[in-house]
């Protein structure tokens, strides 16, 4: 059940509880008590809302930035990182193969903040040797949802 | 012109979904639940693989029979899937959709007045095929109550001395049941007993719920008396590609050869190639689109248990299949009214034989939120009819 239930979710976090026995064939109690351990051990840690930003007034700006570090002795990459995770406006840090280190994803509401960050927060960062930032231009997919026009239903109505 | 046309043909009525389509499609706003394929596209791997065909210019015939390339892996799946083995060289054939191969099948198959036994409800196309091929269709009338499944008594009961053929078309569009092992074997000791031939309609194989699929090709004894017939329009979601397949002894894929070599010539070539990628490399996307009409075919059950109107729990294909006897209407009138008063659109059982009377196919080739939509006009629309009486 762990795997087809973490699928549905993932589409879609807000189906009810009910719902969700249903789609899986299961009962309520053990789909919530499944849920909740799925909560306890941090393998679902958080629910979120996928939006089109685009769509609204609201400004956004997404930029990628290629970081090349130093790794620490005995800490490795996980120091660096944690500096840069703890600022709110950073969306994600991954650590990469490849010919830089860190991919940190930032949003802020302008140009000028993001390149604030760089500039003032994260390559003054000791380890930091070198940063490379790439804007984000439009979103076509995001979470594995297309954020284009959806497709109208073009089969026939009836077949047999 | 004042010469006549066929008699023959003539004498076929055209499908009970037509007059159906007709009405629902001066409609607007309906939401449908009737149609027999998928809602996902063709997966993108084998799209590419298509249009990487058509960029290398592989736009030529194939051999009659099909792509080699193709009949190998077509005899790999049926290995892998049923452990049957047939021979990709002779006892293969590619065909365009899974309809060709019943027509073609049928065709090589039977003498001028030898009999076709169709269990029903059924896909629209096994009567009329072998109307055409001068045979004579024997229908079996399929119980509610055996959930639609084939018995061996019903199938004795029809047998006569000639009898030919024995379609066996499951999982089953429109009721959505299958043949479990079990069912199989019973059917297959009195096909031996009586020596006929079977016409195995597999193409939804793939969409079975319970258990794996078993085809009755692989019960001891069948092979050689089977035509066994699959495609990739369900389990793939590849209807407009037109491609499907045959596997049979090699005397009968001779004689199909021939009627195909010279109505059809080859399958399309471009779907050939797409089709090579999907048996290759397209069981995750089978799987995963398993999952997902699952999911929806509980979602169904559960609202139709909650409504309050039978449905047996079918095991295969995207099809339930709902009693409505209650309401002391025919399929037709039923099917009718909700369209008119709710605009839902779905198939009277009847559209598949006499036996699918009292029934509506629901298919759930849709999205959950379609299903959703479609459930709640449904249940307004019983709700109603219910304080009517």
């Amino acid at each position: 059940m762990r795997d087809e239930l973490l699928s549905i979710i993932e589409k879609n976090s807000k189906i009810g509880l009910n719902e969700l026995a249903v789609l899986l064939g299961a009962d309520e109690a053990a789909v919530l008590s499944e849920i909740e351990t799925l909560e306890r051990d941090g393998v679902i840690c958080g629910y979120h809302t996928l939006i089109d930003w685009e769509k609204t007034s609201i400004e956004k700006v997404t930029a990628l930035i290629e970081v090349r570090v130093t790794p620490q002795r005995g800490q490795g990459f996980d120091n660096i990182a944690e500096r840069i995770y703890n600022y709110p406006e950073v969306r994600a840090v991954y650590l990469i193969s490849g010919g830089y280190d860190l991919l940190v994803i930032l949003e802020e509401k302008s140009l000028r903040e993001i390149s604030n960050f760089v500039s003032d927060k994260l390559s003054t960062l000791d380890s930091v040797l070198s940063t490379a930032t790439h804007f984000i231009l439009k979103k076509y997919k995001d979470h594995g949802t297309i954020l284009a026009k959806k497709r109208e239903d073009e089969r026939e109505i009836i077949t047999p | 012109m004042t010469k006549e046309l066929s008699n023959k043909v003539f004498s076929i009525k055209p499908s009970g979904i037509r007059k159906f389509f007709d009405l629902v499609s001066e409609m607007k706003d309906v939401i449908s639940l009737g149609v027999g394929e998928p809602d996902f596209d063709t997966p993108w791997h084998i799209r590419d693989e298509g249009i990487f065909a058509l960029e290398k210019g592989k736009t030529f015939y194939t051999s009659n029979s099909g792509l080699k390339e193709l009949r190998q892996e077509i005899a790999n799946y049926i290995k892998r899937t049923q452990g049957i083995d047939y021979n990709p060289d002779d006892e293969v054939i590619v065909t365009v959709g899974g309809s060709e191969a019943i027509d073609i099948g049928i065709r090589a198959l039977v003498n001028d007045g030898d009999e076709v036994i169709i269990p029903q409800p059924s896909y629209v196309s096994y009567e009329p095929c072998a109307i055409l091929a001068n045979a004579k269709p024997v229908i079996i009338n399929l119980k509610a109550e055996n959930e639609f499944r084939l018995k061996p008594e019903e199938l004795l009961n029809a047998i006569t001395d000639r009898t030919k053929i024995l379609i066996l078309p499951f999982p089953n569009n429109p009721t959505g049941s299958i043949m479990d092992k079990a069912d199989l074997e019973a059917i297959a000791k009195i096909i031996i007993e009586k020596d006929i031939y079977v016409m195995s309609d597999e193409i939804y194989s793939e969409l079975s719920y319970k258990e794996k699929h078993v085809s009755i090709a692989a019960l001891a004894g069948m092979k050689e008396r089977t035509i066994l017939i699959n495609g990739f329009s369900k389990a793939y979601a590849m209807t407009g590609w037109r491609l499907g397949y045959a596997c049979a002894p090699k005397e009968i894929i001779k004689q199909m050869t021939k009627i195909h070599q010279f109505a059809i010539m080859c399958a399309p070539t471009t779907s050939q190639y797409a089709a090579v990628e999907a048996l290759k490399n397209g069981d995750d996307d089978v799987a995963m689109m398993r999952q997902e009409y699952n999911q929806r075919r509980r979602f169904l059950l559960n609202a139709f248990k909650e409504m309050n109107i039978p449905c047996f729990e079918p095991y295969g294909a995207f099809y339930v299949f709902p009693c409505i006897k209650e309401f002391g209407m025919t399929s037709e009138e039923f099917a009718t009214r909700l369209l008119q008063e709710e605009k839902v659109a779905a198939v009277p059982g009847t559209a598949f034989g006499d036996s699918g009377e009292g029934h509506l196919r629901i298919s759930y080739a849709y999205s959950l939120d379609n299903l959703k939509k479609a459930m709640e006009r449904l249940k307004r629309f019983v709700e109603r009819l219910r304080e009517q009486a």
